[in-house]
């Protein structure tokens, strides 16, 4: 950054244009500045879109070659936290919007709260995210070849709440103490500047807490419900996944808790099985003999999964450090008329991290 | 724009205020209809009209909330090159995925390759 060297001499000449303080000396003047940047952060958001692309055609193709895997996948996705996120993220964007239209009009004061907004609808959606993750640890739904699903099998852990969400929460809890604790010192030792930033994070790491709260209320209010349903139309894919187990093995009797005990071990002599399941199902065409092929294969829609939404959660997280940039210049407040581009950019990148779950949220969730 | 020119630079367009919360309300919208769509038995056309509705909640994004409406030429240029280059990316890819479909076939089916021909 050279504009950073520059900040001292920013209040002498506030009210000259001509003299802005953000100015690198190797551009003539704002606009210049401003264009170059604004070329720079759309070439890295092609670069962004070129990287997304690859899970995307990854996507396609498997789609293409077994649309049936994603019909009996879909089903464990839970649209309506799904929609919920995509509504916290497109919030996000309108406030991100109205941010850089504060900054652009010098209005710092409000650009802050704006930013401070859309950092919080951040975490929210992170929040809801591993709500949704670690619900589908619980379940076994992991990727390809750690796949284990079993609707029995529900560790608990404090309250009552899934272990692998507690593990998830460690770092933001971490997170939410260490900031609380700078701010308060902050004030204490006379610094108001490092004390009201890190009010901001406290804040925003708050608001992964307030989408995991939303998430947990949610799933528990459906909870009941959903699993009855779940379970009458899974039982018979894993008792068929126990009897192609049983064709290639001396296994026992196929009850569930058995197919969950030793998943990893046999997931070969499964992938025969599901050959032979194939072939029959080209003949029944049955929809309840889609079954046959859920156990394994089905992980494979959920690496898809995982890598796209992970992908994305670890841009939200990238973002929200570029945002607290902003806030924390934003509380400075260097922003005026004719320099504002860093809220621009790092707004234009954050619509396009919206964007992107724009189209993740119907081919992940909304497949029929 | 250059009308007002005195008040602030030239390359300073701010978005009006009404039209981010119409774009935002629209971008509600859609993705309302998105989610009745597809409980809604459209057969193969529930995908293409969840991808349409899709295409133009992304238009209403790029277009207001990224300000490419008001953006210079070139901006807009080099970020729809990017969606050439996709096109290209999925649509050579998915030209070539039937390429050895034939070999495949013509592999000799006996019980034990029926494992290796299907890699998930």
């Amino acid at each position: 950054m050279a504009v950073a060297d520059t900040t001292d001499q920013h209040d002498h000449d506030h009210d000259h244009h001509d003299h802005a303080p953000f100015i690198a000396h190797h551009f003539d003047g704002p606009e210049q500045q401003f264009d170059s940047g604004k070329l720079g952060i759309w070439l890295f958001l092609v670069t962004e879109i070129l990287f997304f692309s690859g899970l995307f055609v990854a996507y396609i193709l498997y789609r293409s070659h077994h649309p049936d895997i994603f019909q009996l996948a879909h089903h464990h996705l839970d649209k309506v936290l799904g929609c919920l996120n995509t509504i916290v993220l497109l919030f996000s964007s309108l406030t991100m919007a109205l941010a850089v239209r504060s900054a652009q009009k010098g209005k710092n004061k409000n650009c802050e709260l704006y930013i401070l907004v859309t950092m919080v609808c951040a975490t929210i959606f992170l929040g809801v995210k591993a709500v949704e993750y670690s619900h589908k640890w619980d379940l076994g739904i992991f990727p390809k070849s750690f796949f284990n699903y079993s609707e029995g099998h529900h560790a608990t852990g404090f309250l009552g709440l899934s272990p692998y969400l507690i593990k998830l929460s460690v770092i933001p809890a971490l997170l939410l103490a260490g900031f609380a604790g700078t701010s308060i010192f902050g004030k204490l030792t006379d610094k108001p500047a490092m004390g009201k930033f890190f009010l901001g994070m406290a804040i925003t790491v708050a608001g992964y807490f307030g989408g995991v709260f939303g998430g947990i209320v949610y799933q528990n209010a459906i909870g009941s419900g959903h699993e009855q349903h779940a379970s009458v139309s899974h039982q018979p894919m894993m008792l068929h996944a126990a009897m192609f187990d049983d064709d290639g093995h001396d296994h026992a009797e196929g009850d569930d808790d058995q197919d969950h005990a030793d998943g990893e071990g046999h997931s070969d002599e499964e992938h025969a099985g599901e050959e032979h399941a194939e072939g029959e199902h080209a003949q029944g065409g049955h929809h309840s003999e889609l079954g046959h092929s859920m156990p394994k294969s089905v992980g494979a829609f959920f690496s898809i999964y995982y890598c796209m939404t992970g992908l994305h959660a670890i841009h939200i997280i990238g973002g929200v450090v570029a945002l607290a940039w902003i806030y924390y210049r934003s509380q400075q407040g260097h922003w005026r008329e004719d320099y504002f581009g860093p809220v621009d950019y790092v707004g234009l990148y954050w619509h396009l991290v919206d964007l992107i779950w724009i189209y993740l949220f119907p081919l992940l969730y909304l497949i029929d | 724009m250059s009308d007002h020119s005195h008040d602030h630079p030239s390359f300073n367009h701010a978005a009006p205020l009404p039209l981010l919360f119409i774009v935002f309300g629209a971008l509600i919208f859609l993705t309302i209809a998105t989610v009745v769509t597809s409980n809604i038995e459209l057969g193969e056309f529930g995908f293409i009209v969840a991808m349409i509705i899709a295409t133009m909640k992304a238009f209403l994004v790029c277009a207001f909330f990224m300000h490419m409406w008001w953006d210079k030429g070139l901006n807009i240029l080099v970020f729809f090159s990017s969606l050439i280059f996709v096109s290209l990316f999925v649509g050579m890819t998915l030209l070539d995925t039937g390429a050895n479909m034939e070999s495949i076939d013509s592999f000799p089916t006996t019980e034990d390759s029926s494992l290796s021909t299907t890699e998930y």
